[in-house]
């Protein structure tokens, strides 16, 4: 390798940037003797980008020419950009030398579509096999599956990957046909599907011959661009809300449209990425997954879209006077996490510390309890707090959002990326 | 007051618990020995420290407490905070004065107080093993200062080994001038007369370094710069998760 190089992971890692899923976690894997790398189950990041985004895998694209032209990616065929493509050798021997020096905890690869689907996916299977098999590499591998690659490709690759994932992109078939012509909802679905199958059956294999070869571990994950199509909260958060009923599915990932391509009038011209919206729905996306919300307690027809100022549990509880308030001393799980605030730790903390005697305010704050917003909403031992009814709604609405300096720079949010 | 002198070592915190069960006479104040006495005091017991009589102590803390417990006491005392070892010393003797586990009384001030700054140790000991970069030097070891707010090396050197049993590694702390080497087979603590030699040397002109090496830094560099989606700068954010004291010894933080 020499300098030459450096040139081409500029352009492949460019390339690869808007892909936001970044979590590396999903696969407990010791080391094994005479091999290089463990996996830890959970992801780690190794660095943070200058947006802040957490850097844990190396996401590089095998090459950057492609054939398809979706109007919303900067690799689309009609882009005049500069293009390369990386060989099997290289790709493998950045992943190592990465690896060995702690950058990150292991590949995320994908690719522009060159030829035909399965040609694409065939040389996306060679990388990860030569990694698994010669190299003997047990660091975490992400791979995406190319739309339209044959069952065969897609099995052999969740051989040797860690997760795979499919992009959806865009929310809904119609809009995805005009953005992406050559694509449809059942390019992306039916791998999606024998993903799932693999990994099914592959749990049965286990269960009874434990020595049988793993199939896509950590599970498969999804991307959907926001903000690039006039879909509303509703259809991506129940979208998403069905492909969780999957078993497979480990996670949806959101993406604020960034209009790379402004010279498409399919596509609406911002100023900024719609990152606050992204940042409510990644938080919608946790109701679903760890607190136990149905999507039509989100979002439903009355109110379509997320509430930009407070999060949506907060919206949730100020829709919802009658659950409220909330005794910390008696409430079940499932009850303390719905108050605007708590946190699943903060719910399990009261839980252990409740069976020692009855809590008090000052013994929430003491543990890290945050009552900013949930004051509101609880009642405690000995602590006469002010709560949604004596407040009202509105009021509480006002003091939580009028709290905020006046004028913020939305880049500014913290945004949660966990890793 | 009772004051219990001794050697500031953490066998020595538990010969002190040992010494006052015995003597059935409890310290609320720890210091090492020679710190001169304060103006008033009842009672100065100067405690030797006794591997055998430390290790009893923990064996019996292994009774009291789940492994989860134990990780506390360690962590908490790695975090070499001034206070931390005479609030341990009360935490291990809640342990074993109670009948059942203490370790999840929040209620508790002092339980309360251990859990929380073991909580910020391993807070470091995860940023750690993070914010390690290897370089290669000429002899095939992979090389990594840190300088940790806590004593945090003793806690990654398992997750090291296990990720990296294949290469020779060197860990080292430049704040506490100590580290770890790997050499295939054993982990050893051990102490570099000149770690300076290694460190500051720009990595440019540096003969210790493999021929290789810089331009797997220029790499990692290229790609740190290229991956971060213009659009979205935030170098508030970018702070917050990458605190800036561990920029000295990021690759993709230095100038090549
Ligand atoms: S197929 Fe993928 S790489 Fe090609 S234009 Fe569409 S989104 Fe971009």
């Amino acid at each position: 390798m020499d300098d030459a190089i450096l040139e081409k992971l500029k352009i492949l890692a460019e390339s690869a940037k808007y892909d936001v899923s970044c979590a590396s976690s999903g696969t407990f894997r010791r080391h094994q003797h005479g091999s290089i790398g463990s996996a830890n189950g959970w992801g780690i990041c190794h660095s943070f980008a200058e947006d802040g985004r957490c850097i844990s895998l190396l996401k590089i694209m095998l090459t950057n020419y492609c054939m398809y032209d979706c109007a919303y990616c900067i690799n689309r065929r009609s882009n005049d950009i500069r293009r390369a493509t990386l060989s099997v050798t290289e790709l493998v021997h950045l992943t190592i030398e990465f690896y060995r020096r702690n950058y990150i905890e292991g590949l995320f690869l994908s690719s522009g579509v060159v030829r035909n689907p399965d040609y694409t996916m065939e040389r996306l299977v060679r990388i990860v096999k030569d990694l698994r098999t010669i190299h003997r590499f047990h660091g975490y591998i992400h791979l995406k599956g190319i739309p339209g690659a044959s069952p065969e490709l897609i099995h052999e690759a969740g051989l040797y990957a860690d997760r795979m994932s499919i992009n959806i992109e865009i929310p809904n078939e119609k809009s995805l046909q005009t953005l992406a012509p050559e694509k449809d909802f059942q390019s992306v679905f039916t791998p999606m599907r024998h993903i799932q199958q693999g990994i099914l059956e592959n749990k049965e294999d286990r269960q009874k011959f434990h020595s049988a070869p793993r199939f896509v571990p950590a599970g498969q994950s999804t991307q959907m661009i926001i903000g690039a199509t006039p879909d509303s909260d509703r259809d991506i958060l129940r979208l998403s809300s069905a492909l969780y009923r999957r078993p497979s599915m480990k996670r949806v990932y959101y993406s604020g449209f960034v209009p790379v391509n402004s010279y498409d009038h399919r596509l609406p011209a911002l100023k900024q990425p719609p990152l606050i919206r992204e940042h409510r729905l990644y938080q919608a996306d946790w109701l679903l997954r760890f607190y136990q919300f149905k999507v039509d307690e989100i979002v439903d027809d009355a109110f379509p879209d997320l509430d930009l100022e407070i999060d949506p549990k907060l919206a949730w509880a100020l829709r919802h006077p009658e659950r409220f308030p909330v005794d910390v001393n008696r409430a079940d799980y499932e009850m303390l996490l719905r108050v605007p605030g708590l946190g699943v730790k903060s719910a399990k903390m009261i839980l252990v510390s409740r069976r020692y005697g009855k809590i008090s305010g000052s013994q929430l704050k003491k543990m890290g309890v945050v009552l900013k917003k949930a004051q509101y909403f609880i009642t405690c031992h000995e602590l006469p707090f002010q709560t949604i009814h004596e407040i009202r709604p509105e009021r509480i609405r006002q003091l939580l959002t009028a709290a905020r300096p006046p004028k913020e720079d939305p880049r500014q949010l913290k945004l949660i990326f966990e890793p | 007051m009772i004051i219990y002198q001794y050697d500031k070592s953490f066998e020595g915190l538990l010969s002190c618990v040992f010494e006052a069960y015995e003597r059935k006479i409890f310290p609320e104040t720890l210091q090492e020995t020679g710190t001169p006495l304060p103006l008033f005091y009842d009672d100065a017991i100067q405690v030797f420290t006794d591997p055998l009589k430390a290790n009893r102590v923990w064996k019996g803390l292994t009774h009291k407490l789940s492994p989860a417990g134990l990780s506390v006491i360690a962590s908490c005392w790695l975090s070499e905070l001034p206070e931390s070892d005479i609030l341990l010393f009360r935490y291990i003797r809640k342990a074993i004065d109670a009948p059942s586990s203490i370790e999840l009384q929040f209620g508790d001030p002092d339980i309360l107080k251990a859990s929380q700054i073991a909580k910020k140790v391993n807070n470091e000991r995860l940023r750690v093993i993070q914010f390690i970069r290897f370089q290669k030097t000429i002899d095939n070891t992979y090389f990594a200062a840190t300088e940790p707010l806590y004593n945090v090396l003793p806690l990654v050197t398992e997750h090291f080994q296990d990720r990296f049993s294949d290469q020779i590694w060197l860990l080292y702390d430049v704040k506490r001038s100590y580290g770890y080497y790997y050499d295939l087979h054993a982990i050893k603590e051990i102490q570099l007369k000149d770690p300076v030699r290694i460190l500051t040397t720009s990595p440019q002109g540096n003969p210790l370094l493999a021929p290789d090496e810089i331009l797997f830094q220029k790499l990692w560099q290229t790609y740190f710069k290229s991956i971060a989606i213009q659009e979205r700068i935030n170098p508030q954010l970018h702070r917050q998760h990458l605190p800036v004291r561990f920029w000295k010894y990021l690759t993709e933080k230095k100038s090549l």
